[in-house]
């Protein structure tokens, strides 16, 4: 099987494996937001929540990841089926915008949970 | 070679399938203003609230609501592509694809009703 | 015939890739398919018209074309089903070149089903004890569901994914393919699942269904594609495909 069929096959388990565990994240994420917004959303509720805490950095940290993973391989099939992209400009770009979700993901992870100044 | 136009997508399995694709597209595009909005933290809670402030506005209001309605369509949507993959075929599970909907607007409404309390 | 008796607006594509839509009025009759009004256009009004049948009873698939936009087999289409304001268009099948008005090119068509080496391989002749299939056996069941296929193309012009990836294989070499994998008799099952993986193979279906939406035989390419789906990628993990170096 040529390399190239090799990397198609994983995309689509990629695709598959991390929509299946973030529809446990999609689900604790509604849940939260739902919670959240009620008598609005400020900065100080969302810090007080996040600030210092491991446990919203693991979870928002490996939701951005998967989502990073997810989007950007369903993006490159956009790109060739209705863009008309070639198969190598459409995986350039996904994989840029992966890596643009990876950073700016993680970056704001950790401006909710480490790195935000009083 | 001639291509069919839209008479040829009329059914519902399809529409399924430009809804996920979709939602998915315009999720994607969400996401780094979403990112870049949290990141605002870096610069002190004001900077942050600030933001937040501005999206009180009736557009944002309604831009969430769209944006919860995306993502419950998605997922839901995602699982019954994951049942029909995954899962003894069982038809192309099109009692999903209603209580999908139905789920992603009672969700949705859930989470404008409480955005205004 | 009365002077007054109903009319049909028939739209027939005439022509090749370059072409258009010629108008035939046709008597409009009860229990009338539209089978009837092409061949009643091509004896009756003009018989430069080029079109396929053959059986006219819903066997052969030769007389599959898109009337209205959707495509289905002509012969098994009541006008009453199809006809809204006494109108109907008629054109060609898509995602295949055409050769003339309401032909089309079925080459690329098989030539798919060869890629996917849709066609069985075994390793007995007749002085060999014959292969005892147990029918009831999940593999069985598998195939069974979709080997009635004729090859009418019905669903390659249906689906999408075909005009938008000329590489892809499509639903109806995809679902024989399956029901090869299932076979087991046959003895290409590795290569085949090689033949199959990939953005020209299964894995490019976005289960869009119109392949098992439009099916005249209501079989389910959809259920066989997720079959090959989950068999590639089992292999793939396991080791089993033989991966090659480079671009052959």
């Amino acid at each position: 099987m040529k390399p190239q069929v090799v990397q198609q096959v994983r995309r689509w388990y990629w695709q598959r494996i991390t929509a299946m565990i973030m529809t446990l994240f999609v689900l604790v994420h509604l849940v939260l937001m739902i919670h959240a917004i009620k008598g609005g959303l400020s900065a100080g509720e969302i810090l007080a929540r996040t600030q210092g805490s491991v446990l919203w950095a693991l979870f928002y940290g490996l939701f951005v990841v998967l989502v990073s993973v997810h989007a950007s391989i369903g993006l490159g099939n956009i790109l060739v089926e209705w863009a008309r992209l070639p198969q190598g400009s459409a995986r350039l770009i996904s994989n840029l915008v992966a890596l643009a979700l990876l950073v700016l993901g993680l970056r704001a992870v950790w401006a909710v949970t480490c790195g935000s100044m009083p | 070679m001639k291509i069919n136009d839209a008479r040829s997508r009329h059914h519902a399995i399809w529409w399924t399938f430009v809804v996920h694709r979709v939602s998915g597209l315009l999720l994607t595009v969400f996401l780094p203003i979403h990112f870049w909005t949290l990141g605002l933290a870096l610069q002190g809670e004001s900077a942050l609230d600030r933001a937040l402030a501005w999206y009180e506005a009736p557009v944002f209001r309604w831009g969430e609501w769209l944006l919860v309605l995306l993502l419950t369509v998605h997922a839901l949507g995602g699982i019954r592509l994951l049942l029909i993959e995954f899962r003894p075929w069982r038809g192309l599970r099109r009692g999903w694809i209603v209580a999908g909907g139905i789920i992603a607007l009672a969700t949705s409404l859930l989470f404008l009703n409480a955005s205004w309390k | 015939m009365s002077a007054s008796a109903p009319m049909l607006r028939v739209e027939v594509w005439r022509g090749g890739e370059e072409g258009r839509f010629q108008t035939y009025e046709v008597p409009r009759r009860t229990s009338q398919t539209v089978l009837d009004v092409v061949t009643y256009i091509q004896q009756t009004l003009d018989s430069t018209l080029s079109y396929r049948y053959a059986c006219r009873v819903g066997m052969c698939g030769s007389c599959a074309m898109r009337v209205n936009g959707v495509a289905r087999w002509t012969c098994r289409t009541h006008v009453t089903r199809v006809a809204d304001d006494d109108r109907l268009q008629l054109a060609p099948l898509a995602n295949l070149p055409i050769v003339k008005d309401l032909v089309t090119d079925m080459a690329e068509f098989f030539n798919k089903n060869d890629r996917a080496l849709g066609r069985f391989r075994g390793n007995r002749s007749r002085h060999e004890r014959m292969a005892q299939v147990r029918p009831d056996s999940p593999a069985r069941r598998e195939a069974d569901a979709g080997i009635e296929c004729i090859g009418c193309a019905v669903c390659y012009s249906s689906c999408d994914v075909v005009a938008w990836r000329p590489d892809f294989l499509g639903p109806a070499a995809l679902n024989r393919a399956w029901t090869l994998v299932n076979d087991e008799r046959d003895i290409e099952r590795a290569p085949r699942l090689v033949a199959v993986a990939g953005d020209g193979g299964c894995h490019a279906c976005h289960t869009q269904g119109s392949c098992t939406v439009r099916c005249p035989k209501h079989l389910t390419p959809t259920a066989s594609i997720a079959g090959l789906k989950r068999v590639t990628a089992r292999a793939l993990l396991r080791g089993e495909m033989p991966t090659t170096e480079g671009n052959s």
